[in-house]
């Protein structure tokens, strides 16, 4: 079997959002070899997502072209990690094949993911995350002209709707779950963080309405109407789109896997982004949710800490601080009204892998025996969806990840047979 | 006998739950009491197979298997009875002979069994690797969905057992003490947790033989019967170090159970990359487009294996009414029904359905199987 994609490095940085490129950039400087996976076929992550016509903010692009011009830093995209080879090396899949990737330190910036929550019709073509409507249009999606509605919670539905108004989309409502009291003192304290409240000017629109969440989305084949609850109304709104996402949540599948201990739900880490496992770092959303500001000091002071130079690390603490004080305040604003647990009907599908509806999760003691009675989580998507789902529906904490981490080619699985993954290390190079 | 507080099953797999079911009928209120720390049942690949290692391997077996096919036209969907049969691939002269064999033998019992010489195996499986010379089919081996066999068996009788999640920490034969110190008390008591059981009873000869699987994403039409190698007879009784052999399943949602492998003295669930890949190249070697599929979950389970890999079922002959159902290795989802009708009928005084002797605690227990079981170790 060809061991040609193998690749061994001193510092493997998994993920090339804000927090990984941050990270290789800061750690570069030390001479270090440093490989950068990414499963998108471009690096940036989910909110410098790139794709045809996106006009990337300019930190993003100055940031992307720093690292492609760091010779020392390599970055795979469309290399997806499925499982853990001990003692120090990845199993990834990419498009040419598997490949083992062996590494004296890591750092993990898997960051978050969507929060989707059931409710009647949320599973009509037509009806998406709010991210996921981005990353859409992003990726080439034409919606000049159509009618989205956009629900959930959390600053990315603000965001969302912007790109789908930039892409000519007429945005009729914003339903944000929060209250108008949570968002009117989340506003007040903006005033710490200038560059968000300007962000939030800039992002701001007449039709969003604190309060208020979808309940059911209508339509036959495709989507044709949502119907939104508030205070005091009942709105039915014809649409062609439904962007709908309630909030993110960290992706630390693959920490857990690794044995990294998670805390409230992200990887814990120490004042140097250190895991509870030797040699392990993690930044950014992985983290807790935080945004790109938080990622971005985070990575730096993980690829810093990584790369022996934890004085400088420890410099940047203030920083973070200041922006895990703007997570809290976000944390603080958005919490999930506990009336969302009460959307779905007995039929209402919540895992959209396995076609299982709420009726036959609701008997059910905890997540395992769900599982092994209904099949939820046993599909494609492993869970991810509707794990987080259950969690808030039922409180089930889903169970710990097996490899493999996503579905994978049989034939990449046979590379943990490898024998010779792991070349004897070169001690790292001068720096430059 | 007698059963005035009913009977306590510990133990809510496939085997506890066919005893609880086989009590259930015969009149007794049942508790059914389960540590729910990962059973066999669950991980198993709810293969229904005829072995025919030994007479008394083959006499559970096909006497089980008429069981499973009497209740399959009442198992609801979620059960997944599938009577598909096994093809038994010989891919060599000797083991073309051993299906020869096999097949005679069985064809003399009345089985359903037909061979296949290679172009009649590549006509019904075209996936399989050219070269093979051809296969042993038994019609009457089926698959089936053992989690939901097992819901399926405790609602047969309604308000006759009651099941509990619960970790016993002492037993013998008046009752069970529960973490926490509740104490529970029946008449008859019987041991149905696979490989715990020798937490409960360090007398029992269990020992756990860890195995692996990975199921594909949904590849309909891929194979139509389980099929399985016959140098897997080989592979199961190599004792040391870990085996391999092939075996795969397609599930009515249209993926492919992979199996499968054996470890000796593993307890810990952790999936082994090296094992695994071994195990799916081994597979590959037999279904070459295995290679293009994608898996889409891997994992493990303990077998609970006894040390003639024969299960131990009867009364346990030192600690008076306990009843013993356990150590059926890699066969407890196939057996389970004759187990709990050979168990339950002892325990109601039955004439046995199957001759019992071969499956008696009494070889391993008391004082002429303390003597047995020294000599086997």
């Amino acid at each position: 079997m060809s061991v040609a994609l193998n690749r061994e490095c001193d510092l493997l940085i998994v993920g090339a959002g804000p927090a990984g490129l941050a990270a290789a950039l800061e750690a570069a400087p030390s001479g270090a070899r440093i490989v950068i996976l990414d499963d998108n076929p471009r690096p940036g992550g989910q909110i410098w997502r790139d794709g045809p016509g996106v006009r990337l903010p300019r930190a993003a692009r100055r940031l992307r072209s720093r690292v492609a011009a760091a010779a020392n830093i390599e970055i795979l995209c469309g290399a997806r990690v499925v499982a853990a080879c001990p003692p120090k090396a990845l199993l990834i899949e990419m498009p040419e094949g598997g490949a083992l990737v062996s590494c004296t330190k890591l750092i993990l910036c898997t960051g978050a993911r969507e929060r989707l929550l059931p409710f009647p019709g949320w599973t009509l073509p037509g009806v998406t995350g709010a991210g996921g409507l981005q990353a859409l249009i992003k990726g080439g999606l034409d919606v000049a002209g159509e009618r989205v509605v956009v629900a959930g919670s959390g600053p990315l539905l603000l965001a969302g709707a912007a790109t789908a108004r930039t892409a000519g989309a007429k945005v009729l409502q914003i339903a944000e779950q929060a209250g108008r009291e949570a968002l009117v003192r989340f506003g007040r304290g903006l005033w710490r963080w200038p560059g968000k409240a300007l962000q939030a000017l800039r992002l701001w629109s007449p039709v969003y309405r604190a309060g208020s969440h979808v309940f059911e989305a209508l339509g036959d084949q495709r989507l044709e109407a949502v119907r939104i609850r508030s205070a005091d109304a009942v709105l039915e709104i014809a649409c062609d789109r439904l962007a709908c996402g309630f909030g993110l949540i960290p992706n630390t599948q693959l920490g857990e896997l690794l044995g990294c201990a998670i805390v409230n739900g992200a990887i814990a880490v120490d004042a140097l982004q250190a895991t509870s496992i030797a040699d392990c770092y993690a930044a950014g959303e992985c983290t807790g949710f935080g945004g790109s500001e938080l990622a971005l000091v985070e990575g730096r002071i993980a690829g810093l800490a990584a790369s022996g130079q934890p004085a400088r690390a420890a410099g940047l603490a203030p920083q973070r601080e200041r922006w895990r004080r703007f997570a809290a305040a976000l944390e603080r604003a958005f919490v999930l009204d506990p009336v969302l647990r009460t959307l779905p009907t007995p039929d209402t599908l919540v895992c959209r892998c396995e076609d299982v509806p709420y009726a036959a999760l609701a008997g059910c003691r905890d997540w395992v025996e769900a599982k092994l009675a209904s099949r939820c989580g046993m599909g494609a998507c492993q869970g991810r969806t509707c794990g987080a789902a259950v969690e808030f529906l039922f409180g089930w904490s889903p169970p710990a990840p097996r490899p493999p981490l996503f579905p994978v080619r049989t034939e990449t699985l046979l590379r943990l047979a490898d024998r010779r993954h792991s070349p004897p290390a070169r001690p790292a190079e001068p720096g430059r | 006998m007698k059963c005035d507080s009913g009977a306590i099953v510990v133990g809510a797999g496939i085997v506890g739950a066919a005893c609880a079911e086989a009590l259930a009928r015969r009149g007794l209120s049942v508790r059914l009491l389960d540590a729910r720390s990962g059973g066999a049942t669950a991980a198993g690949m709810g293969h229904l197979v005829t072995l025919d290692d030994n007479d008394a391997e083959l006499a559970l077996t096909r006497d089980s298997i008429v069981r499973w096919r009497a209740w399959a036209p009442a198992m609801d969907e979620g059960c997944a009875f599938r009577g598909n049969g096994t093809l038994w691939l010989a891919a060599s002269d000797e083991e073309w002979a051993l299906a020869e064999n096999k097949g005679a033998r069985l064809a003399a019992l009345g089985e359903a069994v037909d061979l296949l010489d290679a172009r009649a195996l590549a006509g019904v499986e075209p996936a399989l690797r050219t070269g093979l010379l051809g296969a042993l089919r038994l019609r009457e081996d089926a698959i089936v969905y053992p989690p939901n066999v097992v819901r399926w068996l405790l609602r047969r009788h309604p308000g006759q057992i009651s099941e509990r999640h619960a970790e016993v920490v002492e037993i013998d034969g008046r009752g069970v003490t529960l973490a926490g110190g509740e104490r529970l008390a029946a008449d008859v008591v019987v041991l149905a947790n696979g490989i715990e059981a020798a937490t409960l009873c360090p007398e029992l000869p269990i020992v756990p033989k860890k195995g692996h699987l990975a199921i594909t994403d949904r590849y309909p039409g891929v194979l139509t019967h389980t099929v399985t190698e016959l140098g897997y007879l080989g592979s199961v009784h190599n004792s040391e170090g870990p085996s391999l052999a092939f075996n795969a399943q397609p599930r009515p949602t249209g993926q492919l159970l992979i199996g499968t492998s054996r470890q000796f003295g593993s307890r810990d669930r952790d999936v082994d990359g090296g094992i695994l890949a071994r195990m799916l190249e081994h597979a590959a070697g037999f279904l070459p487009v295995l290679r293009e599929l994608n898996i889409v979950r891997c994992w493990t389970g303990l077998r609970a294996a006894s040390p003639d890999s024969l299960p131990l079922i009867g009364r346990h002959p030192d600690r008076d009414g306990l009843w013993l159902a356990v150590g059926h290795e890699g066969l407890g989802v196939t057996a389970a029904p004759t187990t709990a009708e050979l168990l339950v009928g002892a325990i109601f005084g039955e004439p046995a359905v199957i001759d019992p002797q071969p499956y008696a605690p009494e070889r391993f227990l008391g004082r002429s199987g303390a003597r047995e079981g020294a000599e086997d170790a």
